[in-house]
């Protein structure tokens, strides 16, 4: 009963979302702001489109590398940040400090020193990426209770073995929600540097639309970031929640 | 100053220091990275000669105002949300995946509703910061104690004064980590518009010093945000710090 | 239950009342309380004890107007109190609810200052009332640098600043180690003495009750009803040295008889041994 009613409330929300579109629409025109059926009418002209799909797969492309690089080496900079007390404490509020500076101003130092190409983006995209993942596998790490560790001791496991019958389990909920904020903000990466500088990608294109001013263009590429950001994200926070319910 | 910090300010001057070395002895090409030195004597003449008095103005100004009307908006939209369990339901899904959204990806079609003045700007910069304010005020919210609004009730205070006198102290904590997230995401919501689209500002002074190959300028430039940035989240943990120590709970 | 026999003005009155909670979904209502009569005679000391969960404050909220019953009816001075609660009646709960944000002085002032009492009246009860629980000393403390039973000190000298007419005291130091509660026990008669208000004091605990009450009801598991309700008959003037009498062995003795039983059944087990 509950569930249904959920449900409702949710439809309901999106119909109201709706129904504001629809509003502003008949207020500025169709010029600045097409309507709903207009921009789905241009979406299911444009997605099936080998325009669409040659600068989506560009995005995804880049968007893959800086993603394994992110997770790689914020990774690996937490689990040493986590495991070597002193490095964490002199760290910490750098990567802190680094996480809230606005990344968008270092972008012309990324294009200076990787060019206009697919590596800028990659650079930019993980750039964004490290430091949510390897500040929270570092808070992870040292989240578990010590308690934990004297029960390996007592039931003298080896090394191998605390490490993936302790620590893995241990820390894997905190760290699949770092892995969740990297995979957003590294997404938000790769697309400011296809919007500021580039040829290719979503990014691009919405730009490139708006200086057009083909606002169903940009309305549908824009939908279309909207849908696959909320689907991975929603898949990436269930995995957490029933990872949480476990512990 | 403790041991760690000590080492802590050593690896920042060791980094600086490496970085100053690699340039002067030409490991980094001069039109890749100009000496932290030099960045630093050029912003002090840029600063001195006025000349970017009129884009720090229009920036901070832009990103004062959004962050304002964040704070009190998501504050007060917030306790409605709260108050009402159903629309809470309905919206937690919502606001659980909208920072997922790159949601700067509709600052082209604010422009186009809009045109080319600051209220595109002012508006993503809200469409930013605010929600972070709206959660943390359902957090707070949610974290105060009920025997509180039992004392509320004995001391018989309307809802008004109840939220205001009451819940807005209770969740406090939680409030303060909301306009931290607030400023922050604001402060980087108005300089990336202006770098991508905008007709003045700090975000556009950069792109532009990129565009004419001036690098003297555009590292002064983001020396300038840097440094500001850094000491505006230094600022906000002290206070956050002094603030927590008082009460005796951790900072978020 | 209480004797037509014993005089006094009644004060506040419960009659017929229950609570039921309605179960969440898939869920049994619980049955909570009662049903209960109870009347408090002006300037009383009555104590409630019963088993945990038997529904104590539930029935404390019920009288201060914080919860309305399921049936019955509560009035206090001879008005009905409906969903709010009625000027005069002061309450300190069960958990800790100083503000974190206030200073010890500010939280005892804050009732006084919201009814727009004058600065110099506010500054002359606050300071009494701290002086009266022996908090003078930490009045610019924040409650974080408080003990838990000083920051219960600091909702009691909120409540007594607003001089109510009757107190309800839900478990008040239910923290405290056994002596510390018996001279924390000392200073709620101090208070009561004082402000002649009528005072209804929660505790779990026998032999605080049996201390400082005139009356005690005794609460059966629940649905909590009152089984027992023994009369003390001990003078105004008194304090914790009452223990060692024999009189106060009896009582406790009493109240322990009828609570035993209900006790093991709180607890779940009701094969547990004889009742
Ligand atoms: N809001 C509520 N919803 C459902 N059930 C409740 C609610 N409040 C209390 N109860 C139930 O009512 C019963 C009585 O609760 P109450 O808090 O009055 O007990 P108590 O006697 O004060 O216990 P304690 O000595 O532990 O403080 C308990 O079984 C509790 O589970
Ligand atoms: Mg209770």
């Amino acid at each position: 009963m509950i569930a249904t009613q959920r449900v409702t409330d949710s439809l309901i929300i999106v119909a109201i979302l709706l129904a504001v579109w629809q509003g502003l629409n008949l207020m500025v025109g169709d010029t600045a702001l097409p309507g709903p059926a207009a921009t789905l009418a241009y979406l299911a002209h444009l997605v099936p489109s080998a325009r669409f799909a040659e600068n989506a797969l560009a995005t995804l492309a880049a968007f893959t590398y800086a993603l394994v690089i992110a997770y790689g080496l914020g990774l690996a900079i937490g689990v040493w940040l986590g495991a070597h007390h002193l490095s964490g404490a002199v760290g910490e509020p750098l990567l802190v400090a680094l996480y809230s500076i606005p990344k968008i101003t270092l972008y012309p130092v990324i294009l200076l020193i990787f060019g206009l190409g697919i590596s800028g983006k990659v650079a930019f995209g993980a750039l964004h990426g490290i430091l949510p993942v390897a500040l929270l596998t570092m808070s992870a790490i040292r989240n578990i209770p010590p308690v934990y560790l004297k029960v390996a001791r007592t039931l003298h496991l080896s090394k191998w073995q605390t490490i993936f019958a302790v620590f893995f389990p241990a820390t894997l909920p905190e760290v699949v929600a770092g892995l969740r904020i990297g995979f957003t903000v590294t997404l938000l990466g790769v697309l400011l540097a296809e919007m500021f500088a580039s040829k290719r990608g979503l990014g691009f294109l919405i730009i490139n639309a708006m200086s057009l001013a083909q606002s169903e263009e940009m309305l549908t590429v824009a939908i279309m970031l909207f849908v696959f950001a909320v689907l991975a994200n929603s898949l990436l926070l269930w995995m957490e929640h029933r990872l949480h319910r476990r512990n | 100053m403790s041991r760690v910090g000590v080492i802590r300010l050593i690896v920042v001057i060791a980094a600086i220091g490496l970085l100053e070395l690699a340039c002067r002895l030409g490991f980094i090409d001069y039109r890749t990275i100009i000496p932290p030195s030099e960045m630093t004597t050029v912003l002090v003449r840029l600063l001195a000669s006025g000349e970017l008095n009129s884009d720090i103005a229009r920036t901070f100004g832009v990103v004062v105002i959004a962050v304002a009307i964040s704070i009190v908006l998501g504050f007060a939209l917030g306790l409605l949300i709260h108050a009402v369990p159903r629309v809470r339901r309905a919206l937690d899904p919502l606001l659980a995946t909208y920072y997922a959204v790159p949601i700067f990806i509709f600052y082209p079609v604010m422009v186009a509703i809009f045109g080319l003045s600051i209220i595109p700007i002012v508006l993503i910069g809200i469409a930013a910061a605010a929600v972070a304010m709206i959660i943390a005020t359902l957090n707070g919210l949610d974290r105060v104690p009920r025997v509180l609004t039992k004392v509320a009730r004995v001391h018989r205070m309307g809802p008004l004064d109840t939220a205001l006198r009451l819940k807005l102290p209770a969740a406090a904590p939680h409030l303060f980590t909301g306009v931290k997230l607030a400023v922050s995401y604001g402060f980087i919501a108005v300089i990336a518009s202006e770098f991508i689209l905008a007709p003045a500002g700090l975000g556009r002074a950069i792109a532009d010093a990129y565009s004419d190959f001036n690098n003297r300028k555009m590292y002064a430039l983001i020396l300038l945000l840097l440094v500001f940035a850094t000491c505006m989240n230094m600022a906000l943990h002290a206070w956050d710090l002094r603030w927590s120590a008082r009460r005796g709970v951790r900072p978020q | 239950m209480t004797g037509p026999d014993s005089g006094g003005e009644v004060h506040a009155r419960l009659l017929g009342v229950t609570r039921i909670f309605p179960g969440a979904t898939g869920q049994q209502p619980v049955h909570a309380l009662g049903p209960v009569d109870l009347e408090l005679r002006r300037g009383e000391f009555f104590a409630v004890v019963g088993p945990s969960g038997c529904g104590k404050s539930t029935l404390l909220e019920i009288l201060a107007g914080l919860q309305s019953p399921t049936s019955g009816t509560v009035t206090f001075e001879g008005q009905p109190v409906t969903a709010d609660v009625p000027d005069g009646i002061g309450v300190v709960f069960q958990e800790d609810a100083s503000f974190p944000w206030l200073t010890v002085w500010d939280n005892a002032a804050f009732g006084l200052r919201r009814a727009g009492a004058p600065e110099a009246e506010v500054s002359r009860s606050v300071n009494d009332a701290l002086a009266f629980m022996g908090l003078q000393d930490f009045a610019r403390a924040y409650p974080s640098q408080l003990s838990g039973g000083m920051r219960q000190r600091v909702c009691i000298a909120r409540t007594l600043v607003l001089q109510p007419r009757l107190i309800l005291l839900d478990e008040p130091f239910g923290a405290l180690d056994a002596q510390t509660r018996l001279l924390m026990g000392d200073e709620v008669l101090r208070l009561w003495r004082r402000t002649s208000a009528t005072v209804l004091l929660i505790t779990h605990a026998l032999d605080e009750a049996a201390m400082l009450s005139d009356r005690i009801g005794a609460m059966s598991a629940r649905p909590g009803r009152f089984m027992d309700i023994v009369e003390t008959r001990w003078p105004r003037e008194r304090d914790s040295t009452i223990v060692s009498e024999t009189s106060f062995g009896e009582i406790t003795g009493r109240l322990w008889e009828n609570l035993r039983g209900e006790s093991i059944k709180s607890l779940g087990h009701s094969g547990a041994g004889p009742a």
